[in-house]
């Protein structure tokens, strides 16, 4: 079944015409993704990789049915187009977009949940239901089918622990990446709640890190869930007051600390891997 | 980015927002001159980009010229939590009756920004019990209207007059972190002398992705030695004290990188994210300056998603031509091109390990006395 997305959900890409568009754009096809349209203004009328391209995201909805977008544009102008693509009636956005300008998200957010839009990002992965479609920039080949949905805030961590589960003949549903900064659309509950409901998944992999008190949250929610959750924490090692490479993940104010999340999830029933190939490990023992 | 308090102060200036008068001073004379110009007593304040300057000996008084010379002679060209003090602010003397404390900053988790405001102000907000602290969070769609400073005055036991300034106060640094992109605007202590509101301090940090539209700020680089020149060259890092120079591809992966090798009881020197995809040269220009930070071992750590393995080789090999690298090198490399990598490295021999773990342990293996008799790997 796998969340959100599935082979059937129509993609639209904007900044399609862009170097990291178009190469995605051809990566998300390979892999069977559903794609309608692409939009980059003042392009109207172009093809990439046998995809119409549209100058407005409403050009490539009323002709498409388009009911998801990613968004490929520098930052800069990522806020004008997730506007563009919410007021357009786009239903599921995906911000891959780095470096967005902080008070752009926040107004980004607050314009999705005034509209009821799913948002995942910015500064994600994307996500991927096993299989079936993948919006965003994972590598195709790490992901299999199988019973273990993934829930995550950074990239490249993910894909090692989603391939060390596929080489151990672990399958996925759907992978999710919420993405790196300090404001995006998602956050763990949201994810949970989905995977809790969904009838295919039967355990859950939650990959935290450092900044913030989302995994505290997710901790609080564990305690109800029926589906066994598996976690891991990126940033014991971090020195309080520096963000590690996401604007997120920072220890301040003597909060967001590993510690703390490490601690909730434990009591929340979880168990929490404290290196990245352990995680396989106790996904494997939960399926036996 | 950090701004200097007497940057903030001169912002903070432009919206309206009381604070004591004061210059900025390079030296002891400077510093004179200022103190005679504004009036004994006076504040003399290190200008560096951190927090407890008063505990550790980087603020002082002074009520006569000679104490003033003194002073500042003291406090300029020390080291304050490892910050050499370039600059002073001179400032009059406040007379208070109380100290609050004020910020307007982004919940990450609401995905909001709020208000926090305290009647116990002047030290850590950390350090302040939840009971006195009031939080309102602010929906940007409608924005802050003086209801919402009044409010917060009520609950910070202010009447009359006093209600009206703090309520003018809040709506204009709002106006400041709207428009300069901040992630903080904070006042602490806020004084009040009166009816009147004082800024003794002033913070305001700005978002380091918006500074495209806000090439007026003056550069304020935090950090220091390597970090300013990974900075330089466009490099996500973070300078830690151990002897194991770590780049890895994604920040989730790099810290996961960093406590593994701790876990197994070796110390990192650095946090290095050569980011998701990167070409060969920009990864050559990291791999360079991990070698000119002279550690113990380096160690690579690239699970190939975007990133190609073989453009890693490939920046090993253009390091290479140049200089010798210094340590010895850990690589593990895995997925896309995998095989080209591993058939490059061999070419030269080099050899890269397909587990993370093993890489690590390998790398810390290295950095321990016994391990020199072995001769590598």
């Amino acid at each position: 079944m796998a969340i959100l997305i599935n082979k059937d959900t129509r993609v639209v890409v904007q900044g399609i015409t862009g170097k990291q568009g178009n190469f995605h754009t051809r990566e998300m096809l390979n892999y069977g993704t559903n794609i309608v349209a692409g939009v980059t203004p003042g392009r109207g009328g172009m093809e990439i990789e046998g995809i119409t391209v549209y100058d407005t995201v409403a050009e490539a909805v009323e002709q498409h049915q388009a009911d998801a977008s990613v968004i490929f544009v520098p930052a800069p102008l990522a806020k004008e187009a997730a506007f563009e693509a919410i007021s357009a009636g786009i239903k599921l956005l995906v911000i891959v977009t780095e470096h967005i300008p902080l008070h752009d998200a926040l107004q980004i957010v607050g314009y999705t949940q005034k509209n009821g839009v799913i948002q995942i990002g910015p500064n994600t992965f994307g996500i991927c239901s096993a299989g079936q479609a993948k919006i965003g920039i994972p590598p195709n080949s790490i992901f299999t089918p199988g019973p273990v949905g993934v829930v995550s805030r950074s990239g490249t961590l993910t894909y090692e622990i989603v391939s060390n589960l596929s080489t151990r003949g672990i399958g996925q549903t759907t992978c999710l990446g919420l993405g790196g900064d300090r404001v995006v659309g998602l956050s763990f509950v949201d994810i949970l709640r989905l995977f809790e409901k969904d009838n295919e998944t039967r355990a859950v992999v939650l990959v935290g890190e450092i900044g913030g008190r989302q995994e505290e949250e997710a901790a609080i929610y564990i305690k109800s869930m029926t589906k066994p959750v598996i976690g891991y924490i990126a940033g014991k090692s971090a020195p309080p007051g520096k963000r590690m490479g996401h604007a997120g993940a920072i220890i301040e104010r003597g909060a967001g600390g590993f510690e703390s999340k490490v601690e909730s999830l434990k009591q929340a029933g979880v168990k929490v891997a404290e290196i990245p190939s352990q995680v396989a490990d106790y996904i494997a023992d939960l399926l036996k | 980015m950090k701004l200097y308090e007497y940057i903030a102060k001169s912002i903070f200036r432009t919206e309206g927002i009381l604070l004591p008068k004061g210059g900025v001073a390079q030296t002891p004379e400077e510093a004179l001159t200022i103190a005679k110009d504004i009036g004994f007593p006076v504040a003399i304040k290190s200008q560096v980009l951190t927090g407890g300057r008063g505990k550790a000996g980087g603020i002082a008084f002074a009520n006569t010229e000679i104490e003033v010379i003194n002073e500042s002679k003291r406090i300029l060209g020390s080291e304050l939590k490892g910050i050499r003090v370039g600059q002073v602010l001179v400032e009059e003397k406040s007379i208070f009756d109380k100290e609050y404390y004020i910020s307007i900053t982004v919940d990450n988790f609401l995905k909001k920004p709020i208000i926090l405001a305290s009647s116990q102000g002047g030290v850590n907000i950390e350090d302040v019990s939840e009971e006195y602290i009031v939080k309102k969070v602010i929906d940007m769609e409608v924005g802050v209207y003086p209801y919402l400073g009044r409010e917060i005055a009520r609950k910070l036991g202010m009447q009359g007059e006093l209600m009206n300034e703090f309520s003018s106060l809040v709506i204009k640094m709002y106006n400041l972190f709207r428009k300069y992109d901040a992630e903080l605007v904070e006042i602490n202590p806020l004084v009040r002398s009166g009816d009147t509101l004082i800024a003794l301090d002033a913070r305001l940090n700005v978002d380091d992705d918006a500074l495209y539209r806000h090439q007026d700020l003056p550069l304020v680089a935090e950090g220091e030695g390597w970090e300013l020149k990974a900075k330089a060259l466009g490099l996500s890092y973070v300078q830690l004290d151990g002897d194991i120079a770590v780049m890895a591809n994604g920040a989730g992966i790099t810290m996961a990188t960093l406590d593994l090798l701790a876990i197994f009881g070796g110390k990192p020197a650095n946090f290095l994210d050569a980011g998701g995809g990167a070409a060969v040269g920009p990864m050559a220009r990291a791999l360079s300056l991990l070698n000119d930070t002279k550690p113990k071992v380096i160690f690579i750590n690239i699970f190939g998603g975007i990133t190609r393995c073989d453009d890693v080789a490939l920046a090993i090999l253009e390091v290479k031509k140049t200089t010798d690298f210094c340590a010895p090198l850990v690589i593990r490399l895995t997925g896309t091109r995998e095989e080209e990598a591993i058939k490059i490295l061999l070419e030269n021999n080099l050899s890269a390990y397909n587990s993370m773990e093993k890489a690590a342990l390998k790398a810390v293996a290295l950095t321990k006395p016994s391990s020199c008799c072995f001769g590598g790997r």
